[in-house]
């Protein structure tokens, strides 16, 4: 069931989500910055592609208290700061990030569940928005991901004049089934849901013209060692910076280092986004287990294109939302390792 | 001039003066550019390219390849030879195994400029007179080279190069580029819109230390923010004060060596501009000890490390007889 809103209404509409409960939207803070943000009156929900930061931010964010300790004499006092989490909704997210969720589900909710993603994850409605205008840098479709159908609770679809929103889970529908659409002109018909199909029907036939509408990751589940010692891993090392952007934009990249701050009144601990790419990263007394940036660059890629899909059903960790081919440097990314490995396995099979 | 570099460069390996070229390759797309090491002349005839989003400066990977075996060439844009200069003044640069190409450059472009300005889909981009034309699936989209440009180019400080064995194509001059506007915009604000403004900048900080990989001035063998026994080793902010902590501290270790070559705001996932904080500093440094330009010649001093007392900010630190 579709209904479809005039496009003009869309402030109607979040006002009355966000009476129901909080409400996140993505805002453009200039024409650089597009964030997601705490909606108000006034606010005006962004369409661009993605945000700057990717939407794990709502369940894994960068840094996230754990515990405080406060000290008074001998006696130290262990302060949990976690409370449960008020139902909020995430509206506006676009089906690379969706999936980035489910990625993100079978690290951090698998036994043992990690309470505090738990919290902010099992509150949140994901209203997914799909994309009209996809970019070059946009390979999610690879992943098989639909831009123009996307996951989540529920969904939206934007054209000049009209948005359309479906319920997809029970959460989602029940949301939509809080609103009062009537007050919106809202209309529940054949016609939305013709709109719709042509909708999507044009969005993949743009999807068609792109650049990497043919990369196909490869099933390497059976070739780990194979590609682990692959000769691509020098030649694509060796231009890294080994920083974190491309790790720290990822909207699947789940690593993190729990530290203490010391303020001098009391210790924080909190834990935070790390990357496999840093020097110190897991090091130990021993000193770190990957001591070149070969090791630690092919770490990333390995995690993502083989180790995950071998622990998930042949899942990928990569959702191709175009993020580090954006933002990297010197844009070193995964499609160029993907490349690399389907060149390498090529010439492995000829010889 | 693509074809005139590759040429050379095919030139330097086959007479045996070099046996590696730092130059730029592509990928996918004729903007995802990235540094590369070439060792062969099919290589080169292949991979290399040189044009107008080619904006990542070379020198910093001297310091690991100027210590391998064997001579490498480079080339460098004018503002990358500002960086050069500087870091064999630091002793990072092993001067004898670098043949330095000096190579024209009229302003670079970022591709997320393209992007940022709602221009998605891009096949492929030419120049048409003062325009850069987008071919992308969305038809064909216009922008003014000039706004395309990334804010270092739009006032770039020097079409000079200030060090070269070999130059390609004409020398150019030393600009007066007022690129000191930026900054004079941030000091008429009163200290709370600035600090307003920093804040609302280095918020969006995820320190994943791009800028402070890219920076040619950020050259330690170990950092301190990445040194557990620094006292201010840290992944990420416990509090706001701190991201801006990192980047104070940061443009604090570059001043005075800082070139304002500006890859640091051209890294910047987040698109904090922070090539603006060390050209503070340098304005400053401008100001209170005379013009001075980083990296503008080979040893030079800082002069925040050469002490002159008739010229010092600060006089009366040092005194004969020592500090009173």
């Amino acid at each position: 069931m579709i209904t479809r809103i005039s496009a003009d209404r869309l402030p109607e509409l979040l006002k009355q989500i966000s009476e129901l409960e909080k409400l996140y939207i993505p805002v453009d803070k200039s024409d650089k910055v597009s964030v997601f943000e705490e909606y108000e009156p006034g606010k005006v929900m962004s369409t661009k592609l993605n945000t700057l930061r990717s939407a794990k931010d709502f369940f894994f964010p960068q840094v996230q208290p754990m515990a405080k300790f406060r000290m008074e004499g001998k006696k130290i006092e262990v302060i949990d700061p976690r409370t449960e989490a008020e139902d909020y909704c995430i509206f506006g997210v676009r089906a690379c990030d969706v999936r980035s969720f489910d990625v993100l589900d079978r690290v951090f909710l698998a036994d043992p569940v990690d309470t505090y993603y738990e919290n902010r994850r099992k509150h949140a409605t994901v209203v997914s928005f799909a994309c009209s205008e996809p970019s070059e840098t946009c390979f999610c479709h690879s992943f098989g991901i639909d831009a123009a159908r996307p996951a989540g609770d529920a969904r939206m679809w934007m054209t000049e004049d009209t948005i359309y929103l479906e319920g997809i889970s029970g959460k989602g529908k029940a949301l939509l089934e809080k609103l009062d659409l009537a007050a919106l002109s809202a209309v529940t018909d054949e016609k939305a849901e013709r709109d719709v199909q042509e909708e999507v029907r044009r969005v993949h036939e743009i999807q068609k013209k792109m650049p990497l509408y043919s990369l196909t990751p490869a099933d390497n589940r059976e070739k780990e060692l194979e590609i682990f010692h692959s000769p691509i891993w020098k030649e694509l090392s060796d231009k890294c910076l080994g920083c974190g952007s491309c790790t720290f934009v990822c909207p699947t990249c789940q690593c993190f280092d729990i530290e203490d701050f010391d303020g001098g009144h009391g210790v924080e601990r909190y834990r935070c986004w790390d990357s496999c790419m840093y020097k110190d990263f897991t090091m130990m007394a021993a000193g770190t287990p990957r001591k070149t940036q070969l090791e630690r660059f092919r770490q990333r890629f390995m995690h993502k294109l083989v180790y995950y899909p071998i622990r998930n059903e042949g899942m990928y960790s990569c959702v191709g939302c175009g993020r580090c081919l954006r933002r990297c440097p010197i844009h070193m990314n995964i499609v160029k390792v993907m490349k690399a490995m389907e060149e390498d396995a090529q010439c492995e099979t000829k010889n | 001039m693509q074809d005139e570099l590759k040429k050379r460069a095919c030139e330097l390996l086959a007479d045996g003066t070099v046996n590696r070229v730092l130059g730029w390759s592509a990928g996918d797309f004729f903007y995802d550019i990235t540094p590369t090491v070439f060792e062969s002349a099919e290589d080169i005839n292949k991979n290399f390219v040189y044009n107008d989003f080619c904006g990542a400066n070379l020198s910093k990977y001297l310091i690991a390849e100027s210590q391998k075996e064997g001579k490498i060439a480079v080339f460098l844009k004018p503002c990358d030879t500002y960086s050069f200069n500087q870091l064999m003044t630091e002793h990072r640069l092993k001067r004898e195994n670098i043949y330095a190409v000096g190579i024209p450059c009229d302003g670079k472009v970022s591709a997320e400029t393209l992007h940022d300005a709602g221009i998605h889909g891009i096949l492929a981009v030419k120049k048409d007179g003062d325009d850069l034309v987008c071919d992308t699936v969305y038809g064909e989209k216009r922008m003014a080279f000039d706004v395309a440009q990334d804010e270092r180019c739009r006032s770039c400080k020097s079409r000079k190069h200030v060090v070269y064995d070999e130059l390609i194509g004409e020398e150019g001059e030393v600009l007066d580029s007022h690129r000191f506007d930026e900054v004079e915009k941030l000091e008429a604000m009163t200290p709370e819109e600035r600090f307003n403004f920093w804040q609302g900048e280095l918020s969006r900080c995820i320190r994943c230390n791009a800028c402070r990989n890219v920076c040619p001035a950020c050259n330690c063998e170990l950092c301190v923010f990445d040194n557990p026994k620094s006292g201010v080793f840290s992944k990420a902010a416990s509090n706001d004060f701190e991201d801006a902590n990192f980047h104070i501290i940061r443009a604090f270790h570059v001043a005075g060596r800082c070139t304002d070559c500006g890859e640091c705001s051209r890294v910047c996932p987040e698109h904090i501009p922070l090539h603006l904080l060390n050209r503070k500093f340098i304005k400053d440094i401008d100001t209170l000890y005379g013009d001075y330009q980083a990296g503008e010649k080979e040893g030079q001093m800082s002069p925040l490390s050469a002490f002159t007392e008739d010229r010092d900010a600060e006089p009366s630190i040092v005194q004969k007889g020592g500090i009173r």
